[in-house]
């Protein structure tokens, strides 16, 4: 597609397809045949116009596309995605713009197109505990249209406010309540779309299964690669009568990761089990006095839930499991307005972060919940080594970390040491028998460390289930699966920056 | 130990090679699930064994040719179990055969299904490489979610030769309640109970008996059983032989048709005696009426049905849609690109 764009960018990154500036011709010819499909307000291509979209919730990178087009019915989206077929024009999809790893960050020689204008709930069925909405519909949306009937929609990422199902659908959003409600890839039942040919494709089903082979499965966290999505159904569960929160203090993280595995060897299985550590809770606290123990090392919130005998029963034997444990102080919510106190500060991290440092990157790391002492204690010298502080916060029931690097963006260097750290953190979490991502997606951000999780034949299968879906390779290419190209230019890299990290340990 | 793959390996070469086909087959407990398949038998049997459970990570791995007894002992001994209650249908069955026909039991309404629990595979493709798809941790969104599309695959993309699960803590407390309800009383009332905050763990109607399955900490329990009423009775068993289909409904003569419907689907009303799971989500149907009429009626209720067991091994699951199978085409060339596994197992054409 497009020339590959400069390789000495000031941060020392390898090249992004995609990444340069507009074709001042081709922008004509795609604007003038968009025009035909859309309303006027439809189609944005000056540069104060589109560049509102020219990154998502990562902005370590930035990209004009050559223009952004808005439909507003499927059967626009439809002729969108036929143009741009015709036309040889890479289309990338795009919801709210929260998504952390620049999964829709523009082409420079494609068509973002946004499903902003398509956001109606278009049925709500309680009985039935679906609802089918269109993929610009917010994720709390859903939640707040399904609480009339006792029910809600679990999934709850920290930009629940703002993302939209269809951007769910892309990245398999979790959330904090994820250990026990499941994913996105769990709670969703069906999503109808648009195949990179123009044809509308359902896939999944409101019955428990479908015919065939379960092509649902490849479709949510595809991030937005496989088809453009145009509908979602979704399961709604029932609201639980009760929930509390214990919030409980350890002065040392190992100790609080052990109390982690103690909660599931007992048992329980937490509606939420999140920690943080000291740095994040004296980050947040200040923010939204939530009364953490800012003494304590790290703190771990853990949510029960159910009917209020069952919370009760629940509830005692919590905090006999963590007292065992080794808690040093434990506290138990209340009231609902002390539930959702605790959990502020939590869901408020990322905030609170940009509110201490110009800017922070947020990784997002999975490993075996046993090797959670061992990375905090890396991640501490890397702290030293790049220079920079690096609060935690965890989904520590599915380990699943969101190390919070602090840097100035400002600054191309500091820029630059966040980045490696990034890296870091990305290339342990695949030594210690994990992944480089839990649940924001590859995107541009992760993408050369796709290198070092998968062998070069399971990418090779990574690009043929894309062409199966998409064959002329027109959605959101050059995301999420690197090629072999770059994979080697990312082995040379490594090796001769002397900095293949972690030698010593076995590769899973 | 190696070497028992190295010959899964070899044999599968060797039928690429030759474009031979090769009919994957364990303890051939599914033997009747889906159509008729040919070739060379391929037996994971040799390439068995758990290699990772540990209880406080909720995941198990094991290789693909280890009983799904030897699993579900395992689980038993730490307090855990496999959430999808897969049945077993015979002494042979095994976790690589479990994942591949992707079918579950009672629990699946409320806790999920196989594709629920898969957290990694590593599959032995046509082009004989084994590929590792997702892993052994809760989260995982790098790269496609090709272990959880192994799900129900029934073999055509390759052979599974290990999995991941995640398993979850059994239920402290559980009971068994029975209710007298007609057909359409019993659905109203199972998909009610489902919009509420019970802990129902199963539900099955059948000849206006409506069982129903309470699990999960005690309190909650006691608090179901006042809620929703009916006379307390032993459930194991009953259960039991509904997951391994050896209640008696299932051995009665005709086809055995599965249909998967939106739970709020209406009583059905076709000729033969019923037998309704999941919250109203399955139900197996048994009697001679005609297929087409089956198939439509599943339809315009928003599921499909499957031909189950008994008739003819032939286009036993609903047809595709255009788009939905041309995908499974490519797919299918691009896993096995020789069309040497289980042809035919799952349409015709792949």
């Amino acid at each position: 597609m497009n020339a590959p764009a400069d390789k000495t960018n000031p941060y020392g990154r390898l090249a992004l397809d995609g990444e340069g500036p507009v074709d001042a011709q081709r922008q004509r010819e795609v604007v003038a045949r968009l025009r035909t499909l859309l309303p006027e307000h439809g189609v944005l291509f000056r540069d104060e116009d589109t560049r509102p979209y020219e990154c998502d919730g990562l902005t370590l990178y930035r990209q004009l596309p050559l223009a952004v087009a808005l439909p507003e019915s499927e059967a626009q989206v439809i002729a969108v995605v036929k143009a741009c077929r015709e036309l040889n024009v890479p289309i990338v999809p795009r919801g709210a713009g929260t998504g952390l790893s620049g999964g829709a960050l523009p082409h420079a020689g494609g068509v973002l197109l946004s499903t902003a204008k398509l956001n109606r709930i278009v049925r709500l069925d309680a009985f039935a505990r679906t609802a089918v909405v269109e993929p610009g519909v917010r994720n709390l949306a859903i939640t707040e249209a399904a609480a009339n009937h006792g029910l809600y929609y679990a999934p709850d990422p920290s930009s629940q406010i703002a993302c939209t199902i269809a951007g769910n659908v892309a990245e398999n959003s979790g959330g904090v309540h994820c250990l026990k409600y499941g994913l996105t890839f769990h709670n969703v039942l069906a999503v109808r779309g648009v195949s990179g040919d123009g044809d509308v494709v359902e896939f999944g089903s409101a019955a428990p299964d479908v015919p065939g082979l379960d092509l649902l499965a490849l479709v949510i966290g595809s991030e937005g690669m496989l088809v453009v999505v145009t509908e979602v159904t979704v399961k709604l569960v029932p609201k639980p009568a009760l929930a509390r929160c214990v919030m409980a203090s350890f002065d040392d993280v190992g100790i609080a990761g052990e109390a982690v595995a103690a909660i599931i060897a007992a048992g329980i299985i937490p509606a939420g089990l999140e920690m943080m550590d000291q740095p994040a809770t004296r980050m947040v606290e200040p923010f939204v006095k939530a009364g953490y123990d800012l003494d304590a090392a790290a703190i771990l919130l853990v949510e029960s839930d159910g009917t209020p005998a069952e919370v009760e029963e629940e509830i005692a034997r919590l905090t006999e499991v963590l007292n065992r444990a080794g808690a040093k102080r434990i506290a138990v919510s209340n009231s609902e307005a002390e539930r959702l106190k605790f959990w502020k500060g939590r869901k408020n991290a990322f905030p609170a972060a940009g509110r201490v440092s110009p800017a922070y990157y947020c990784m997002d790391g999975t490993i075996p919940r046993k090797r959670l002492g061992e990375m905090l204690r890396a991640i501490q010298q890397m702290e030293g080594k790049y220079g920079l502080r690096c609060p935690n916060v965890f989904h520590a029931g599915d380990g699943n970390l969101h190390p919070l690097i602090l840097f100035n963006d400002n600054d191309v260097e500091e820029v630059k040491r966040a980045e490696d750290f990034g890296v870091e953190i990305l290339e342990l979490s695949v030594a210690l028998g994990g992944t480089i991502t839990g649940e924001h997606g590859v995107g541009v951000e992760k993408i050369s460390q796709m290198c070092s999780q998968f062998t070069d034949a399971e990418r090779a299968m990574f690009h043929a289930v894309k062409r199966a879906f998409d064959p002329a390779g027109i959605l959101n290419p050059a995301k999420a699966i690197p090629t072999l190209h770059r994979c080697a230019e990312y082995g040379r890299m490594k090796v001769s920056g002397g900095r293949l990290p972690f030698s010593e340990l076995e590769r899973f | 130990m190696s070497s028992a793959l190295d010959a899964l390996v070899d044999t599968v070469r060797a039928a690429s090679a030759a474009r031979a086909p090769l009919v994957i087959r364990a303890g051939g407990t599914k033997d009747f699930h889906g159509n008729e398949t040919g070739g060379d038998r391929i037996d994971p049997r040799g390439w068995a064994g758990v290699v990772a459970h540990e209880p406080t990570e909720l995941v198990i791995t094991a290789r693909c040719g280890t009983p799904l007894a030897e699993i579900e002992s395992v689980l038993d001994a730490a307090g855990q179990m496999l959430p999808f209650e897969p049945p077993h249908f015979g002494t042979g069955a095994t976790v690589g055969g479990c994942v591949a026909a992707g079918l579950a039991g009672p629990r699946r309404a409320s806790a999920g299904g196989v594709r629920d629990f898969v957290l990694g595979v590593k599959l032995l493709t046509g082009r004989g490489e084994v590929l590792a798809f997702g892993g052994t941790v809760m989260k995982n969104v790098a790269g496609y979610d090709v272990a959880r599309l192994a799900a129900g695959s029934l073999g055509i993309l390759g052979v599974i030769t290990e999995v991941s699960l995640k398993v979850l803590p059994k239920p402290v407390a559980e009971a068994t309640l029975r209710l007298e309800l007609p057909e359409a009383a019993a659905l109203k009332k199972m998909n009610e109970w489902a919009g509420q905050p019970l802990p129902i763990s199963a539900t099955a109607w059948h000849d206006g008996l409506l069982h129903v399955r309470i699990s999960g900490a005690r309190a909650a329990v006691a608090e179901a059983r006042q809620k929703i009423g009916g006379a307390s009775v032993d459930g194991a068993a009953f259960w039991n032989g509904l997951r391994e289909h050896q209640a008696a409904f299932f051995a009665g003569p005709g086809p055995l048709w599965r249909l998967a419907l939106p739970s709020t689907a209406p009583a059905l009303g076709l000729s033969g005696t019923q037998l309704i799971e999941w919250s109203g989500g399955q139900r197996w149907l048994r009697g001679d009426a005609p297929a087409d009429r089956i198939r439509e009626r599943a339809k315009a209720c928003g599921g499909h049905a499957t031909l189950f067991r008994g008739g003819a091994r032939r286009d036993v699951f609903a047809p595709l849609a255009a788009p939905v199978a041309a995908i499974h085409r490519r797919l299918k060339a691009e896993f096995d690109p020789e069309g040497i596994f289980n042809r035919g197992r799952l349409y015709a054409d792949l």
